[in-house]
């Protein structure tokens, strides 16, 4: 935590950077993004298990975007956002450097191929827990996954939490918001949030890091980490594919391979 | 259901299945009645939210069809919605929505038979799954 | 109207809301699921969490549901059929429960709702609704009644309070007219009033800052645009804090169903970029820092000067439910005390 604090005071120093991105001790036990921006105030970042945020999500916002250049404190899955960002031109090199801190110390990872060495030696792999979350699913009847997801999105509000924190919705125009045709109804009924919740977990599709944020920020706990961990696996074992790896990348669902399975195609 | 008449939508692209569907009934070959046909540029055009709007709409089943592999008119259409379809395929059987009632094939502008009798099959399917009234119930549900 | 004061135990109480059922009202209380409590329908006491110290959600789905029908219409023939709501279908109402906080919360939602025209159906489900509430034995850090006019045994707002007195007494204060018929219907479940202190059974939460205070800062940061994004700079602009607010009450409209459809009334929120946009593309509010603004102006500058009741009651939903922990309560601190 002390190297994190002289790492973020040496930057903003120096100039290197206009803001570093990190974590504060926030309401409720839980930590909270901060943006310091003069080397003083740097002595209120934190690093810990509490520190969940993907701080990703604040490089697509235009008020944190003209602070200049940024340090952002990166998790596992941060990083991965960062390369998965750039990939999809979303990202310059020269407007961020990744702070990783570390049991020795913070690594600082100023490029993109950096960042994606690190992310190499990394466990990308969905956990253990992840996968036997899914098998369990897979179990199930068909019958018994269609009443699960409609109790759990019966709940659903419509509050689009689970969009404004995902770092990889972006987009300023959301398909929820076409409405010459309306895509998506508005309305946060049973057709409304299935349709809603189908569109979101296709449109991150290959894309998802996984880093667990919609679920986190969703109010009424829908567990959307279920949807986007089994298109990520689905990825993985169709096209041996995971987002986030290069900052280089066709996207896997704007490529594909000639010999793609199509045992379901008559 | 002995007189369930499904309704089927069949999403296809103008330069094969179109085409061969045009030659079913050109050659005279009857096939079952409940499709709908809506014809797009190209497979790669036919985004799944308009798979859902059909079934919200009141489709019991779907049939989505293109040129085969190496035959799209734009080149690749076809081999990029080939990868969508696999994921929508696993996103819906997860969700516990029936695969059996969405039906993907190739049917090139030669094959009128095919076309046919894919028509006549998957219309068999759909019957015996009956109608998807679960689904069209969906939107009343929550207004208060 | 008087307050009235009476007891009654939990095993009358469980009595209580059997009635209601029986006499076909719909019954709303907080009732854990997981590891969170929300307002849902319930049959029995035994179904209703108490220990907790707040629901996610509001009971304001009671009197603005998420979704909800104002009339259907048919079209043929060049001609079009409208079909308004049937209003004597809805159903009578108890929410049960709810804090006082939220019971003030009304107040708010019928000075927006009844503002210039009167609506229609609100009105309607309003009268049908009757609230009692249970006194706040304990409050956490994001509570802030004390600071906007509430309190944790306050009866404003409620038909009938209750306090839990231990040892399965309740205090009952009847407050209203719809709280004394509550009580007539139902009079030997009740107790004699009981000389008890209710104020040591209550909740201590600290009176942090004053409401007017705010309100005569607010006046004058409206341009302050450094400030407001200063202060909102980690909010990533949901509808999160909007929707679990029990004064909170943008809506949208929406039309389903083509020729012959309902028109709907959803829930909307001024956090949304899309709230504001004009058809010609502007954006009178295009950044997240000037809709964070008019959250707080609206709540503590606009509705006190315009309506005459505060938009918060502060139940400190808002805050719980942020994904970003954007704790309105410090805001407003720093509002009150940094700029005076
Ligand atoms: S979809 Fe959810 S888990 Fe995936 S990147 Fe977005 S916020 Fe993270
Ligand atoms: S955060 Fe949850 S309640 Fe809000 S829109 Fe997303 S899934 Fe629905
Ligand atoms: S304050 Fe929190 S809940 Fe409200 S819009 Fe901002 S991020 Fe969402
Ligand atoms: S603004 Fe927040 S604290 Fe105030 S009433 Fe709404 S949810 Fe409660």
């Amino acid at each position: 935590m002390n190297a994190l604090r002289e790492k973020a005071r040496e930057l903003l120093a120096t100039k290197t950077v206009q803001v570093v991105i990190g974590y504060a001790p926030g309401s409720g036990g839980a930590a909270r993004a901060l943006f310091v921006r003069e080397a003083a105030q740097a002595g209120e970042l934190v690093f810990d298990e509490t520190c969940l945020q993907n701080l990703a999500a604040y490089l697509m916002k235009p008020e944190v975007r003209r602070l200049g250049r940024a340090a952002l404190v990166a998790r596992p899955a941060t990083l991965r956002t960062i390369l998965q960002l750039a990939a999809e031109n979303q990202l310059a090199e020269s407007s961020l450097l990744a702070l990783v801190p570390g049991a020795d110390g913070v690594l600082s990872l100023s490029t993109f191929s950096a960042i994606e060495a690190h992310v190499a030696a990394q466990d990308n792999d969905l956990s253990a827990a992840e996968k036997s979350e899914l098998e369990k699913f897979a179990a199930m009847g068909l019958d018994e996954r269609r009443e699960f997801w409609q109790e759990q999105f019966s709940r659903c509000l419509k509050c689009y939490a689970c969009r404004a924190a995902c770092p990889l919705c972006y987009c300023t125009r959301c398909t929820v918001e076409c409405n010459q045709p309306q895509w998506i109804p508005v309305p946060a009924h049973d057709l409304g949030n299935l349709e809603w919740n189908v569109m979101r977990a296709m449109h991150l599709a290959g894309r998802c890091t996984n880093c667990g944020d919609c679920s986190r920020a969703c109010p009424v706990g829908i567990p959307l980490y279920l949807l986007n961990q089994k298109l990520c696996s689905d990825v993985l074992s169709s096209f041996n594919q995971r987002s986030g790896m290069a900052a280089r990348a066709d996207h896997s669902l704007s490529t594909f391979k000639p010999d793609d399975p199509e045992d379901f195609i008559r | 259901m002995p007189d369930f008449q499904p309704k089927i939508v069949a999403f296809v692209c103008n330069w094969c299945t179109y085409a061969g569907a045009d030659l079913t009934g050109t050659s005279r070959m009857k096939y079952s009645p409940q499709v709908s046909i809506i014809r797009f540029p190209c497979t790669g055009r036919i985004d799944f939210m308009l798979l859902l709007k059909a079934f919200a709409s009141g489709a019991d089943g779907i049939i989505v069809s293109g040129c085969h592999p190496n035959d799209c008119h734009y080149s690749s259409g076809n081999f990029h919605a080939r990868r969508r379809w696999i994921i929508f395929r696993g996103l819906l059987d997860f969700l516990g929505i029936d695969v059996r009632r969405v039906q993907f094939s190739w049917v090139s502008a030669a094959e009128g038979a095919k076309w046919a009798q894919l028509v006549n099959e998957t219309s068999e399917r759909i019957r015996e799954l009956g109608p998807f009234a679960g689904y069209q119930r969906l939107r009343g549900l929550g207004v208060g | 109207m008087e307050t009235e004061k009476r007891s009654i135990q939990r095993e009358a109480l469980a009595k209580l809301i059997e009635q209601w059922c029986r006499e076909g009202k719909r019954v709303l209380a907080p009732r854990k699921s997981g590891d969170k409590v929300d307002f849902d329908r319930v049959t029995s006491l035994s179904e209703v969490s108490f220990d907790h110290v707040q629901t996610v959600q509001s009971p304001k789905s009671a009197v603005f549901p998420r979704v909800e029908e104002l009339f259907s219409f048919r079209s043929a023939d060049g001609q079009v059929e409208v079909r308004d709501r049937e209003l004597d279908i809805l159903p009578e109402t108890v929410v049960f429960g709810l804090r006082p906080c939220d019971a003030a919360a009304f107040a708010a939602l019928e000075a927006i709702f009844n503002w210039d025209a009167p609506d229609r159906l609100f009105t309607a489900r309003r009268a049908r609704t009757t609230l009692v509430a249970v006194a706040c034995s304990r409050a956490d850090e994001y509570c802030f009644c004390t600071s906007v006019g509430g309190g944790p045994g306050a009866v404003a707002g409620s038909d009938i309070l209750l306090t839990d007195l231990g040892q399965g007494e309740f205090l009952a204060e009847i407050a209203s007219a719809k709280g004394r018929e509550m009580l007539q219907a139902a009079d030997s479940l009740f107790g004699p009033a009981l000389d008890a202190d209710k104020e040591s059974r209550l909740a201590k939460p600290a009176a942090v800052f004053a409401a007017d205070a705010v309100a005569a800062v607010l006046a004058g940061l409206f341009a302050d645009t450094a400030f407001w994004e200063e202060q909102s700079r980690r909010c990533v602009g949901c509808g999160a804090c909007a929707y679990v607010c029990p004064t909170c009450a943008c809506f949208d409209i929406q039309d389903e169903g083509g020729a012959s459809g309902k028109r709907l009334r959803c829930w909307d929120s001024c956090g949304f970029g899309l709230f504001t946009l004009h058809t010609s593309g502007h954006n009178p509010r295009p950044l997240q820092s000037q809709r964070w603004r008019q959250r707080l102006m609206h709540k503590f500058s606009y509705m006190p000067e315009r309506q005459g009741v505060l938009g918060c009651v502060g139940c400190g939903r808002c805050s719980r439910g942020c994904p970003v922990d954007m704790n309105i309560l410090e805001h407003l601190r720093a509002i009150a005390e940094a700029r005076p």
